[in-house]
């Protein structure tokens, strides 16, 4: 048995514990929408659900559909991009200030005050957390290691899921982010993000024999890279709805609604 | 404190400007969009990559690439709220459209092509014919956006 493969079916094992995991917090989340004071939009519960099975799929894509770069490019792209836009648009922070009773949600509350969680949720730093990490697994011998270790590819999916939520909320999320920049700055990041995307995409696609750096099998590595092309393309594009939705709702309730001046020069900063 | 015919004057302008901006926006997405869909997916002329593109082009291309993206989104967006504060300039709407449309199309015919040689129209073939119909295309929908301003221009304004 080479070490792949062995690599391979642990994750194949990993994945049930991490199945419990998943339906316990999709029960808790269920559980504090109907503890909320005054309701819980079932959309976003909907959305947390989603977000959840989609986790799940992920995992699963190898063992079902087989290894090879395809399906765990599907993988990453579902963990790295769709889930976290679908967990983050979910408002789990929302949630929980509004679950939590007034004492017990100040520690939350401190923390989304803390300047440590400004920076860090900073599109900015959302961005180099997210993208800097893609390009540091593809490009350096560190894809060759999650191929062989289970470990650190159960990490490289964590950090896609961790960094991932961090970006879709610093740029879209509904959940309060005390001090997050404008939408000029957000919408930069998202550019950014989906640039450094679609080059390293294309990188990857011309030249399937360097990088990943230490890669065994370069079968389907070029359908790997149209499909990271791509399915990136609609998770960006549906950041840039939500981005862009957040902006329409923010504008109904702050410009005022005169016809003659629709985007008055000194408006309230949205 | 401006006077109330000059403040409706320059009130009409920046309708006139964010209408117009609004839609080359969308136009330039659009543009893209149907080069990506009609010419890589559906024609199969371009090629995702064609093997000869330097580091650079590639890059660039990544840039362009998320521009267009977000480019319709945020055109959409910025349409969808001037309608809903009833202040969209039709004429200047259609203007930037076609403005957008042939402006991206000019840029993706002369510096992608071209310039960058990102990729060309199709291959095995002769090019002049493509590039010829590609930019006189783009040269066609620019002069009708721009006759399209001038008489918006001159036109009274009409929101509806």
């Amino acid at each position: 048995m080479t070490a792949a493969s062995a690599a391979h079916q642990g994750a194949g094992w990993g994945v049930v514990p991490v199945l419990v995991l998943l339906a316990l917090a999709v029960a808790a989340y269920a559980l504090a929408a109907r503890r909320a004071p005054r309701g819980w939009s079932r959309a976003r519960t909907a959305s947390f659900t989603l977000g959840a099975l989609l986790v799940a799929a992920s995992l699963l894509l190898p063992p079902l559909l087989g290894h090879d770069p395809r399906t765990h490019m599907a993988q990453h792209l579902l963990i790295g991009m769709y889930t976290p836009l679908a967990l983050a648009m979910a408002a789990p922070v929302s949630l929980a200030l509004a679950a939590l009773g007034p004492r017990r949600r100040r520690p939350l509350a401190r923390l989304l005050r803390s300047r440590a969680l400004h920076v860090l949720g900073h599109p900015l730093t959302a961005l180099l957390l997210d993208t800097g990490g893609l390009y540091l697994v593809h490009l350096t011998p560190l894809h060759a290691a999650a191929q062989t270790r289970p470990g650190v590819h159960a990490l490289v999916l964590l950090h896609y899921l961790a960094a991932g939520y961090l970006f879709a909320w610093s740029v879209a999320g509904p959940d309060p982010a005390p001090r997050r920049p404008g939408t000029a700055t957000r919408l930069t990041a998202l550019f950014l993000a989906a640039a450094a995307h679609a080059f390293l995409a294309k990188l990857l696609y011309a030249h399937p024999g360097i990088w990943p750096p230490g890669h065994g099998h370069t079968t389907g590595a070029r359908e790997a890279a149209q499909l990271m092309y791509y399915g990136g393309d609609l998770a960006e594009l549906l950041l840039g709805v939500a981005l862009f939705t957040a902006w329409y709702r923010r504008r109904a309730r702050t410009a005022p609604r005169s016809a003659a001046n629709p985007w008055p020069a000194r408006g309230p900063r949205v | 404190m401006a006077t109330g015919p000059r403040r409706a004057h320059r009130e009409h302008g920046a309708r006139f400007g964010r209408s117009l901006a609004a839609t080359a926006v969308i136009g330039v997405g659009l543009m893209a969009a149907v080069d990506e869909i009609v010419f890589h997916q559906i024609l199969g002329w371009h090629h995702f990559y064609d093997r000869s593109t330097p580091m650079v082009g590639l890059l660039s291309d990544g840039l362009l690439h998320a521009g267009e993206l977000l480019a319709l989104v945020a055109g959409f967006f910025l349409f969808a709220d001037l309608r809903r504060h009833q202040a969209l300039h039709r004429g200047a709407a259609w203007a930037g459209l076609l403005l957008g449309l042939g402006g991206f199309q000019l840029f993706d015919g002369i510096v992608d092509h071209k310039l960058l040689r990102l990729h060309q129209i199709r291959y095995g073939v002769d090019l002049l014919p493509y590039d010829l119909a590609w930019n006189g295309a783009a040269l066609l929908l620019l002069a009708a956006g721009t006759v399209v301003l001038v008489r918006a221009r001159r036109a009274p304004d009409r929101t509806r």
